[in-house]
């Protein structure tokens, strides 16, 4: 498997405030991996860092194999809120993109433009929060790079303009095979899009897999209450809440969990994320990161 | 009916917890079992299938081999996914001697003195259970 990225005790301090702070992970190539983490996790600042708009204060990243440089034609980055330039207008940017980029695809930004409707002589000011992002989303794509980092490029679209976003988005996926990172909230829209998914917390890996493993190995079990030190081997405990007498626990096993004292039922991606990411608190990590892959 | 291009359209629950990979399958079995799709039929190509349900070509791709795998779909590259057979009838028939024998279970369920919500808790459990370990 080759890595799109790779971090290793990354760290990033402003003054005496760490934005990240000793970060390890690896995110494979091929693949649409959706970055989730609650704010303040150091997401922005990982994919910042992965495309060389900072420096590391500490540690090390590598992108695509290499030291990440800015401006470099592999790596495509649309930032949050996915500015544009204002006074410019739709071909302005497209000509820019041109002069800019070597790799430069001409015929895949005309197309992406017609298709979702732009106006090449509209100022970009005057474009609607949806067409912005397909204006940005073009021109990161038509760079032709072979990583796409993405940074929150939906939370601020209506439902309708989202849905045409990421429908553009997994186009271009399918069309050019690229690799594509991208942080969200709405875990919902990942569970669509991404194959991969990796939650972080405090510049910490909670849990990183395939969506459909995570999918097929967590469980909610209810039951009576108990101590939920013998969960067996194989068993992960990733969260749990207890009541006087009820027992509430979210569990990563590969085996399925044939037991009549517990209901045991399926989580979709969002109860699991969520899971990781209260569970955070006391002793969890190094236990339940234990046989991850 | 339909005369050339694709026949089906898929769409996806975010909430069911089921994988979307496992979700396309689903929805192109059933199509299959009520007679929708038929041997000939072509499925709609990933990237129609990313565009339309906006859901990631690795996912769509990923069910598109697992059907071939169960001998439903054959890929002619370059031309598309087609249909080889299909379900219709293929249980039907079988329905109603199931159906009896689970009646008498249930019947026994209930002398064993379980009430609806047991029975259906059950049967989920095991039903999962047994299709999990099935794979």
């Amino acid at each position: 498997m080759t890595s799109a990225l790779i971090a290793d005790g990354l760290t990033k301090r402003y003054g005496r405030r760490s934005a990240l702070k000793d970060c390890t992970l690896d995110i494979p190539a091929g693949h649409v991996v959706g970055l989730v983490g609650p704010n303040g996790a150091g997401k922005s600042t990982l994919l910042q860092l992965a495309c060389g708009l900072l420096d590391p204060t500490a540690g090390r990243i590598e992108v695509l194999g290499a030291r990440p440089v800015s401006g470099s034609p592999q790596v495509g980055f649309v930032a949050q809120d996915t500015p544009v330039y204002a006074g410019l207008t739709v071909a302005d940017h497209l000509r820019m993109g041109a002069h800019l980029n070597p790799s430069w695809d001409a015929a895949l930004a005309k197309r992406r433009i017609d298709q979702v409707g732009l106006d090449p002589a509209q100022k970009a000011g005057k474009l609607s929060g949806g067409q912005r992002a397909q204006l940005a989303l073009t021109v990161a794509a038509a760079k032709r790079p072979n990583l796409l980092l993405l940074d929150e490029p939906v939370a601020a679209l209506d439902p309708l303009a989202r849905r045409n976003f990421l429908q553009g988005l997994m186009e271009l996926t399918a069309e050019q095979g690229m690799s594509i990172v991208m942080s969200s909230h709405l875990v919902a829209d990942l569970e669509r899009v991404c194959d991969h998914l990796i939650v972080l917390v405090a510049s910490r890996v909670r849990v990183a897999g395939d969506v459909d493993d995570l999918l097929a190995t967590h469980h909610r079990l209810v039951g009576r209450r108990r101590d939920t030190a013998d969960l067996g081997a194989g068993r992960a405990l990733v969260e749990q809440s207890h009541t006087e007498v009820q027992s509430t626990l979210v569990v990563r096993s590969t085996a399925p969990i044939v037991d009549p004292s517990w209901q045991v039922d399926r989580l979709d991606l969002e109860d699991i994320v969520l899971a990781y990411m209260s569970g955070a608190t006391g002793d969890g990590p190094d236990r339940v990161l234990e046989g991850q892959r | 009916m339909k005369w050339g291009g694709e026949v089906i359209e898929f769409h996806l629950d975010a909430r069911s917890g089921v994988a979307p990979y496992m979700q396309l399958i689903r929805q192109v079995r059933h199509a299959l079992r009520l007679g929708v799709l038929n041997e000939g039929d072509k499925l709609p190509t990933v990237k129609e299938v990313v565009a339309r349900v906006a859901i990631n070509p690795n996912t769509v791709s990923k069910a598109y081999r697992e059907l071939e795998y169960e001998g439903l779909v054959i890929a002619r590259p370059g031309l598309g996914t087609f249909v080889t057979r299909t379900l219709v009838g293929d249980s039907l028939s079988k329905h109603e001697p199931l159906r009896q024998g689970l009646a008498r279970w249930l019947t026994e369920a209930r002398e064993a003195g379980l009430d609806d919500e047991s029975i259906e808790a059950l049967f989920l459990s095991s039903f999962r259970a047994f299709s999990e370990a099935r794979g």
